[in-house]
C-alpha cells in the first residue's frame, strides 16, 4: 500500500517535470511578442522595449524558466501580463465557476447515468432497455454546444425562466448564482450521462455474465440482491475511469460551454490569455490543471483498491 | 405524469405572468444601461495599451482629457474649457475648469495635466501612442488653471490628438494603480470588475460638468456571436455597439423591440500594396488593381452587406471626406490595359497575406477572385497577427495584405517614413506638412481634401470599404453614437424613455 503509494507519487512529480518543460518551450516558440500584443502597431519600439523591461522578458530562457518553478512551488505563480494582477487571484475567481460546475455536471450526469444503465443492464431487451440506449445514443451524438443553444432558445429566451448566460457572481445570491448555472450544467452533464450509462450497462452486463453471478443466483439470492452485492460493485471498475476522465474533461474542457453561456470559468480564462499572449497565466494555469489531473488519477487508482481488494493484495 | 402535469403550469403561469412584471419595472424610467461588448479589456488604463475594448469602457465616462472627440469626430473642450494658440502655432495655452475634483476627491488642476503629459511623452513610458506626444517641447504651469504646452513645430491635429483616449489626464497618486482601479474626472466612477464577466461604473454624485441620466452602467462581456443574440433576445443586455454577429440583423431589424442602426467607424478597410516591390512599383499595376475590384461584392461577400466603398483613406463620415470612388471605375477592360501597358499582358503572381479577422480571410477570397479575372494570381497565405506584426508590418515582408486601419484621422500615414505600405510622394507629404502648420478649420479640410485625392490618383493602396458599426440597442435607449469617429462608448448623454 505505502510502496504503492510512493510509486505514484513519484511517478506524479516525473509527470509534472516534464509537462513544465514542454508547456514552457511550447509557449516559447509560438509567434507574438506580449509586450507588443499590448501595445498595439503604433506603439513605438521604445515603448515596447521598456515594457518588455517591466514584464521581465528580456531575461535569459533559463533564467526566466528557473524563477517560474521556484515561484510555482512556493505558490506564487507570478503576475499576469495583461491584467497586472496575481495569477493565483485570476484564478481563484475563475475557479469558483468552473469547479462548481464541474462538480454539479458531474453529480448530475451520475444521478441520471448509474440507475438508467443499472435498470438498463437488469431488463437487458426489454423495450425500456432498448429505449434508454437508442436515448444515450442521441445524447452522445449531440454537440453539448447545440443542446446549450437550444436550451438558451426554449428555457431563457422564450419561457424566460433563466437568464440566457452570465454569471452575476455568488455575492449576488447562492439561488441567483446556482440558477445561471443550471442551463450549462444540463448541457454539459447530459452527453455524458448518455457516455456514462452505456458504460454503467455494459460493464454490468459484462459482470452478469460471471460465474459468481451464477453461483450466487444458484444459491438462492434473488435478482435485486445479486445485481447489488455481486454485479455492481465488480462493474465499479470501469465506470470509475470515466469518471475520473469525466471530471478532468469538465474542469479543462468546457471552453466551448463557457463560451455560449459566457461564463468567466477557467476555460475563457485561458483562451484569452492564449490570443493576449499572456504567457504567464496560460503556463500557470496549464500546469495547475496537469496537477489537477494527476490527483485524480491517483484518487481513482485509490478508488479502485477501496472497490476491488485483489488489487489492494496485488499492489502491497 | 401528475409531476409533469404541474411542472407544465408552472411554465404557463410564469410566461403569462412574465409580461406583467416588466410592465410594473417600466413605470420609473430605467437609470441603469448594460452594454454588451465582443472583448474584454486587459485592464483600464488607457494610457498603457492599445486594446480598443480599455477605451470602449473608461473613455469619456471615467477619464477625460483636455479636449474630446464629439460623435461626428468633431474637437470639443472637455477639461479644458477653452484654449488659445500663439500666432505661429506652436504656443497652446490651455483654460482649465475650475472645481473639478478626481474620484478620489483630490483636485484636478494644471499640475495634473503637466504630470499627464510628461508621463506620457517620459522616458520609459508605455503609452501605446506615444507618437502623439512627440511634438511637444515642454509643458508649464502658469497658475492653477493654465496650462501651456510648447511645440516643437507647428501641428495642426494637436488638439484632436489630445482628445484621443491615450491623452487622458490622470492623478500621480493614482497613476500607477489605473490599470485594476481606475480613477478619473468623468461623469462615471469606477464601481467593479468581475474578471471575465463584466465591468461595472456608477454615477460620479461630484461631476463638474453636465448630469448624467445613468445611475449605473455595466459593461458585459460576450464574445461568442450566438450568445450575443440570445443575450439581446432574452432581454439580459440592453445594447451593443458593435453587434458581433451582423448576420443575424435582419431578424433583430423585424423585431420592434430593438434598434438596429447601422453608423460607421473610422476602420478603412483597405488591400494594402507594398509600393516598393515590384511589379506594384509601377502605379498601372495599381491603377490596373483599382480598377478591378468589385468594393459592392467585398462588402456583401464578407461583411453582410454591411460597410460603405470609399476610394481613399478617409472616413466617410468626416466633413472634409471626399468621394472618390470613382476615380477608377471597376472596369475590366481598363485594368487589363493598364497591365498590358506596365508590360504584363498576362498578368503575373503574387501573395496576399490574410491576418485572422472575416473581413481579411473571407474579403481576400473574394478579392483574389476578382483579380484572377485580369489575370493576376494570388497565393493565400493566412497569418496569426502574432506573425502579421512583424513579417508584414515591421519587417515589409509582403507584396499583398488586407487590414482594416481603425485609428481616427489616420491619413497622415501616408507620409511616415518606411510604413509598411512603402510609399513616398513629395505633393503628398507637402500636403501633410503645410495641414500640420495649419489651424483653421477650412483650410485644415480642404488639405484633407487634396491629401485624399493625392493618394487616391496614385492608387497607394485597394481601397475597400469603410468598417461599419452595427449597432443593437433596446429601442427605449436614446443617445447612443450611432458612428464611432473614437473607439468609444460614450455614454454621458444615454437615458431611457419613459
Amino acid at each position: 500500500m505505502i510502496m504503492f503509494l510512493i510509486r505514484k507519487i513519484l511517478w506524479a512529480t516525473a509527470t509534472l517535470a516534464v509537462a513544465s518543460v514542454l508547456v514552457f518551450a511550447t509557449l516559447e516558440i509560438i509567434p507574438g511578442d506580449p509586450a507588443q500584443v499590448m501595445l498595439g502597431i503604433n506603439a513605438t519600439d521604445e515603448a515596447i522595449a521598456a515594457l518588455r523591461q517591466d514584464l521581465g522578458l528580456n531575461k535569459p530562457v533559463l533564467e526566466r524558466y528557473f524563477s517560474w518553478i521556484f515561484g510555482m512551488l512556493q505558490g506564487d505563480f507570478g503576475n499576469s501580463y495583461t491584467y497586472s494582477v496575481p495569477v493565483n487571484e485570476l484564478v481563484a475567481d475563475r475557479i469558483t465557476i468552473s469547479l462548481p460546475l464541474a462538480l454539479l455536471s458531474l453529480l448530475l450526469s451520475t444521478v441520471i447515468a448509474i440507475p438508467l444503465g443499472l435498470y438498463s443492464a437488469s431488463r437487458r431487451g426489454s423495450l425500456a432497455d432498448t429505449s434508454i440506449m437508442a436515448l444515450s445514443q442521441v445524447g452522445i451524438a449531440i454537440p453539448n454546444f447545440w443542446l446549450a443553444l437550444l436550451l438558451v432558445y426554449f428555457l431563457a429566451i422564450w419561457l424566460q425562466l433563466v437568464p440566457a448566460g452570465g454569471f452575476p457572481g455568488w455575492d449576488a445570491g447562492f439561488v441567483v448564482a446556482l440558477k445561471s448555472l443550471l442551463l450549462p450544467t444540463i448541457s454539459l452533464a447530459l452527453p455524458q450521462a448518455a457516455i456514462l450509462s452505456r458504460i454503467t450497462r455494459s460493464a454490468l452486463l459484462e459482470t452478469l455474465g460471471e460465474d459468481y453471478i451464477r453461483t450466487a443466483r444458484a444459491k438462492g439470492l434473488s435478482t435485486g440482491a445479486t445485481i447489488w452485492k455481486h454485479g455492481m460493485r465488480n462493474a465499479m471498475i470501469p465506470v470509475l475511469t470515466i469518471l475520473g476522465l469525466q471530471f478532468a474533461y469538465l474542469l479543462a474542457g468546457t471552453i466551448i460551454i463557457e463560451n455560449v453561456f459566457y461564463l468567466p470559468g477557467l476555460g475563457r480564462l485561458v483562451f484569452q490569455a492564449i490570443s493576449l499572449r499572456d504567457l504567464i497565466v496560460v503556463e500557470s494555469v496549464v500546469m495547475m490543471l496537469v496537477a489537477t489531473i494527476i490527483v485524480i488519477n491517483l484518487i481513482v487508482d485509490l478508488a479502485y483498491l477501496w472497490v476491488d481488494p485483489r488489487l489492494r493484495h496485488r499492489s502491497a | 405524469m401528475k409531476t409533469m402535469k404541474k411542472l407544465f403550469a408552472a411554465a404557463l403561469v410564469t410566461t403569462a405572468l412574465a409580461p406583467l412584471v416588466l410592465a410594473g419595472q417600466a413605470i420609473a424610467a430605467k437609470t441603469s444601461l448594460v452594454m454588451g461588448m465582443a472583448l474584454e479589456p486587459p485592464h483600464l488604463d488607457p494610457t498603457a495599451g492599445a486594446p480598443a475594448a480599455i477605451d470602449e469602457v473608461v473613455y469619456a465616462n471615467v477619464f477625460e482629457g483636455l479636449t474630446r472627440i464629439g460623435s461626428k469626430g468633431e474637437v470639443l473642450p472637455a477639461l479644458a474649457k477653452s484654449w488659445e494658440i500663439s500666432a505661429d502655432g506652436k504656443t497652446y495655452t490651455f483654460n482649465l475648469h475650475h472645481g473639478v475634483k478626481f474620484h478620489d476627491g483630490s483636485t484636478f488642476d494644471a499640475e495634473d495635466a503637466k504630470f499627464s503629459l510628461d508621463r506620457a511623452r517620459a522616458e520609459g513610458s508605455t503609452n501605446a501612442q506615444k507618437a502623439l506626444f512627440a511634438g511637444i517641447d515642454s509643458v508649464t504651469v502658469k497658475d492653477a488653471n493654465t496650462l501651456v504646452v510648447q511645440l516643437k513645430t507647428p501641428a495642426g491635429n494637436f488638439l484632436f490628438n489630445m482628445g484621443w483616449g491615450d491623452a487622458i489626464m490622470v492623478a500621480p497618486e493614482t497613476a500607477e494603480g489605473n490599470k485594476v482601479n481606475p480613477v478619473g474626472t468623468g461623469p462615471f466612477k469606477f464601481g467593479s470588475w468581475v474578471k471575465g464577466a463584466s465591468v461595472n461604473l456608477v454615477k460620479n454624485g461630484d461631476y463638474w460638468g453636465t448630469p448624467i441620466a445613468l445611475e449605473k452602467a455595466t459593461f458585459r462581456f460576450i464574445s461568442d456571436p450566438a450568445a450575443s443574440l440570445s443575450a439581446m433576445l432574452a432581454g439580459d443586455v440592453d445594447a451593443f455597439a458593435n453587434f458581433p454577429a451582423p448576420e443575424t440583423m435582419p431578424q433583430l431589424r423585424a423585431d420592434p423591440r430593438f434598434k438596429v442602426v447601422i453608423g460607421s467607424t473610422e476602420g478603412e478597410t483597405i488591400l494594402s500594396t507594398n509600393n516598393t516591390k515590384p511589379p506594384f512599383n509601377d502605379v498601372r499595376v495599381r491603377r490596373a488593381i483599382a480598377h478591378a475590384l468589385d468594393r459592392q461584392a467585398i462588402i456583401d461577400g464578407a461583411m453582410f452587406g454591411l460597410g460603405t466603398p470609399i476610394g481613399t483613406h478617409f472616413a466617410p463620415h468626416h466633413p472634409a471626406y471626399v468621394n472618390l470612388v470613382d476615380q477608377y471605375p471597376m472596369d475590366l477592360e481598363a485594368a487589363k490595359k493598364l497591365l498590358a501597358d506596365a508590360g504584363h499582358p498576362n498578368g503575373f503572381k503574387a501573395t496576399l497575406k490574410l491576418p485572422p479577422p472575416t473581413y481579411a480571410r473571407r474579403g481576400g477570397e473574394i478579392v483574389a477572385a476578382q483579380l484572377r479575372k485580369i489575370g493576376i494570381d494570388l497565393e493565400i497565405i493566412p497569418v496569426e497577427w502574432g506573425v502579421w506584426v512583424p513579417e508584414v508590418f515591421k519587417a515589409k515582408d509582403y507584396d499583398l495584405t488586407i487590414v482594416s486601419h481603425t485609428e481616427p484621422m489616420d491619413i497622415g500615414i501616408y507620409s511616415r517614413d518606411a510604413y509598411y505600405f512603402n510609399y513616398s510622394s513629395d505633393a503628398f507629404n507637402a500636403t501633410i506638412a503645410k495641414l500640420n502648420e495649419t489651424t483653421g478649420e477650412a483650410e485644415r479640410y480642404a488639405l484633407m481634401a487634396q491629401a485624399q485625392k493625392i493618394i487616391s490618383q496614385d492608387a497607394v493602396n485597394g481601397f475597400m470599404f469603410q468598417f461599419a458599426k452595427a449597432g443593437v440597442w433596446n429601442a427605449k435607449v436614446n443617445g447612443l453614437w450611432e458612428n464611432s469617429p473614437v473607439q468609444a462608448n460614450d455614454l454621458t448623454g444615454v437615458s431611457w424613455s419613459d
